[in-house]
């Protein structure tokens, strides 16, 4: 018999073991997986990890796809941290596309090239949009005490719901034959791709500035701790006078914040115009961005990378080996479950129990 | 991933004629596409993933036949459930730069992405579902969804005992709406007292709510249930509550098997063996195909048992008439839902017209979101 006992530090060798033992595992299981359908192990793996970053549009498309991911994630790792559980950074992501979006249609008559304060000013509106968005949830949690898991989470199917309201209607492209979406934005309006015939844009770099900042305000400021005390132990945190209220405030407008500024790369980046549908689920994938990267923001733009990588191979696994996505479904979902389970060891340890335990009637 | 709402904006089809209006595409001079190597690399590029009806799994009967019809002429690969965002460019763009000569993307979505890779890709060949832009090597295609839906009109319209069919609809758009009055001009047709009511679901794919749409149908009378939406739950609710259900994009017989009195279908497989022949003899150009009955790409599934030879002979009748020209689905003289006319008698609506139909006609209850 094992039973699973819990640490009383998380260890270190364990934190650097877990990822590399769910690697291995994951390689396992996907050579069973690719071998059953009749292809050799390696050269599936090599699709599924190598080929898609043997260009440098590839890479691009790598870093990419990472980008909403890492962003949208960095800001719930925070809350998650605190305790504050937002579960709508979909919802904030395309309100931020909205806001953001909105401006461009508004000024698109009067931008020309030479109109540098657009693309900054559509960042604020998708920030600002997101932060508006995450304030609904932390005004009724503050205010009513309602849980913001159920009401960030109903807000996230709302948003989408104004989207396709406004691209049906006001801000119809009028040159659209009545489909519903918004005229393409102006070349000032947009995202320069970072590399020609790339489309990666300047939010990468940002995604990781970001996270830079937020790891020095987790770990030197007394802003991030407070956070991380009302997250840990509540109780201290109200002994020790940390507003519980203020700790909801700061986790959901960060939260809410990244995701309008990652809804904001969005449409200034790849998509260029609104359209019905915004984001196919990045704020919530950010969640299990969030989870994998264990909270810390070097650990999330990992796991953003992770997921975007996995995403792309699955692509290449369709294209060069005919295998249908619902099978990358199960690749990718293998690898995250055995990243979790291995992760449970940097917390607990396996110990060997000779005899069976006594029952406890309690 | 998580990807709750991959599937939106499914199936615009519409548009497509008014191309016509962007007339700056240049006529690409004679052998602009030479005749390709062998074998041709082409691409499928789909919304959702290829299921069993629908669809995606329509287009995917017409990849089919191109495989079976060309052999080892074409080497075909697919790539499922590509969401209509940022995705959609890359995938386009790595089936044109990893030599694929033709690629063809099946939702309306891809339309602005997939101008963006032709653009960069000039020597590839691209065919667009659904969308309305053309490019020197990009062509566009839809089907008449609308003529199909005027036969199963007439056989809801001689089978229905209330008088009353119901409809589940997606969205707003004038392709939806466009199925909408052709079903109610044909049910009119054999039953001016017929009345078709129509319940919006807001989605392409959400079998839950379709199924409570349906069953919220029959409740308010209607015994003939359709529906414009992406899965099968519409046919099996009528299944189980003893109406019966018009099946859409495929023959869902098999998931009603006493309701499914018919299926207006989608048929691409002639398209798709027609452009891939075209590309390899070198003499595709780009093209604006909206195709009906007569050109094969939309039909009615085989009707039920149930079905007496006498309505079957009427639907035969009329079918060929469309296929003629006899019988145009939109024939003046044609009132809107408010008894207003929209066109006389003698009139006709035109392509434009309809691919901007946002008006329900006389029969309809119920009003249209805005």
């Amino acid at each position: 018999m094992f039973t699973l006992e819990a640490r009383t530090l998380p260890s270190v060798r364990a934190m650097w073991l877990a990822p590399l033992a769910a690697l291995l595992l994951t390689l396992l299981g996907g050579s069973v997986l690719f071998a059953a359908f009749g292809h050799a192990p390696l050269q599936a793996l090599s699709v599924y990890f190598l080929q898609p970053l043997a260009s440098v549009y590839g890479i691009g498309e790598w870093l990419l796809k990472a980008t909403p991911l890492a962003v949208c994630g960095l800001g719930l790792a925070l809350g998650f941290r605190a305790k504050v559980w937002n579960i709508g950074a979909d919802g904030q992501f395309t309100l931020g596309a909205i806001c953001a979006g909105g401006l461009a249609i508004a000024c698109d008559g009067f931008i020309d090239a030479e109109s540098l304060w657009i693309a900054p000013a559509m960042a604020l509106a998708g920030i600002a949009g997101g932060m508006m968005w995450a304030a609904l949830p932390a005004w009724l949690r503050t205010r009513y005490g309602s849980s913001e898991i159920l009401s960030s989470l109903m807000l996230a199917y709302v948003a989408p719901l104004l989207l396709g309201w406004l691209v049906n209607g006001p801000w119809r492209d009028p040159a659209g034959f009545n489909f519903p979406q918004s005229i393409q934005f102006a070349d000032a309006a947009l995202l320069a791709p970072l590399h020609e015939g790339a489309r990666v844009t300047l939010a990468f770099p940002v995604a990781l500035v970001l996270a830079g900042l937020l790891c020095f305000v987790q770990r030197y400021t007394y802003a991030g701790f407070r956070l991380q005390v009302s997250g840990e132990a509540p109780l201290a945190a109200r002994h020790a006078g940390y507003s519980q209220r203020a700790a909801v405030w700061i986790a959901m407008l960060t939260g809410g914040a990244c995701a309008g500024f990652a809804g904001y790369a969005e449409v200034a980046g790849p998509l260029g115009q609104l359209q019905p549908s915004v984001s196919p689920g990045y704020g919530f994938t950010a969640i299990i961005v969030a989870f994998v990267g264990r909270l810390d923001p070097r650990g999330v733009v990992l796991a953003a990378l992770l997921l975007s990588l996995l995403a792309l191979g699955g692509e290449a696994a369709q294209m060069t080996l005919d295998l249908p996505a619902a099978i990358s479904g199960v690749f990718q979902g293998g690898l995250l479950c055995a990243l979790l389970a291995c992760d449970t060891f940097v917390h607990y340890r396996l110990r060997r129990v000779y005899r069976k335990p006594a029952a406890h009637t309690s | 991933m998580f990807s709750p709402r991959r599937r939106q904006l499914l199936q615009f089809a519409a548009a497509t004629p008014l191309a016509a209006a962007f007339a700056s595409v240049p006529r690409p001079a004679r052998a602009a596409f030479p005749k390709p190597e062998l074998p041709l690399k082409v691409g499928y590029v789909y919304v959702s993933p290829i299921g069993d009806a629908g669809w995606t799994y329509q287009h995917d009967l017409g990849r089919k036949a191109v495989e079976a019809s060309f052999g080892d002429k074409v080497m075909i690969k697919v790539i499922e459930s590509v969401s209509e965002g940022a995705d959609a460019e890359r995938v386009i763009r790595e089936f044109a730069s990893s030599g694929y000569g033709l690629v063809f993307a099946t939702s309306f979505g891809y339309m602005n992405p997939l101008l963006r890779v032709a653009k960069q890709f000039p020597k590839g060949i691209f065919e667009h579902a659904t969308g309305y832009r053309q490019a020197p090597n990009v062509g566009i295609y839809a089907a008449r969804y609308y003529e199909a839906r005027y036969l199963t009109g007439i056989l809801a319209g001689r089978m229905s005992k209330s008088g009353v069919a119901g409809y589940v609809a997606a969205f707003p758009i004038p392709e939806v709406v466009m199925g909408i009055n052709a079903f109610m001009l044909g049910m009119k047709s054999v039953n001016p007292q017929a009345q078709v009511k129509v319940i919006w679901v807001n989605a392409w794919f959400d079998p839950g709510k379709e199924r409570e749409a349906a069953a919220t149908l029959v409740a308010q009378g209607a015994d003939v249930l359709t529906q414009h939406t992406d899965s099968t739950a519409v046919v099996q609710t009528a299944e189980d509550k003893g109406a019966y259900a018009i099946g859409y994009h495929s023959d869902m017989s098999k998931y009603g098997p006493k309701a499914h009195l018919s299926a207006a279908t989608h048929h691409w497989e002639g398209y798709y063996r027609r452009v891939v022949q075209q590309v390899l003899d070198g003499s595709w150009a780009p093209d604006n195909v909206w195709g009906g009955i007569k050109d094969g790409m939309v039909g009615l599934a085989p009707l039920h048992p149930a079905v007496p030879a006498e309505v079957g002979a009427l639907v035969a009748t009329k079918k060929q008439d469309i296929i003629d020209g006899r019988l145009l689905p939109f024939q003046g003289p044609l009132f809107d839902q408010a008894g207003r006319q929209v066109i006389g008698a003698g009139a006709k609506l035109t392509d434009d017209e309809l691919l901007k139909m946002n008006y329900y006609v006389e029969g309809v209850v119920g009003q249209m979101p805005k």
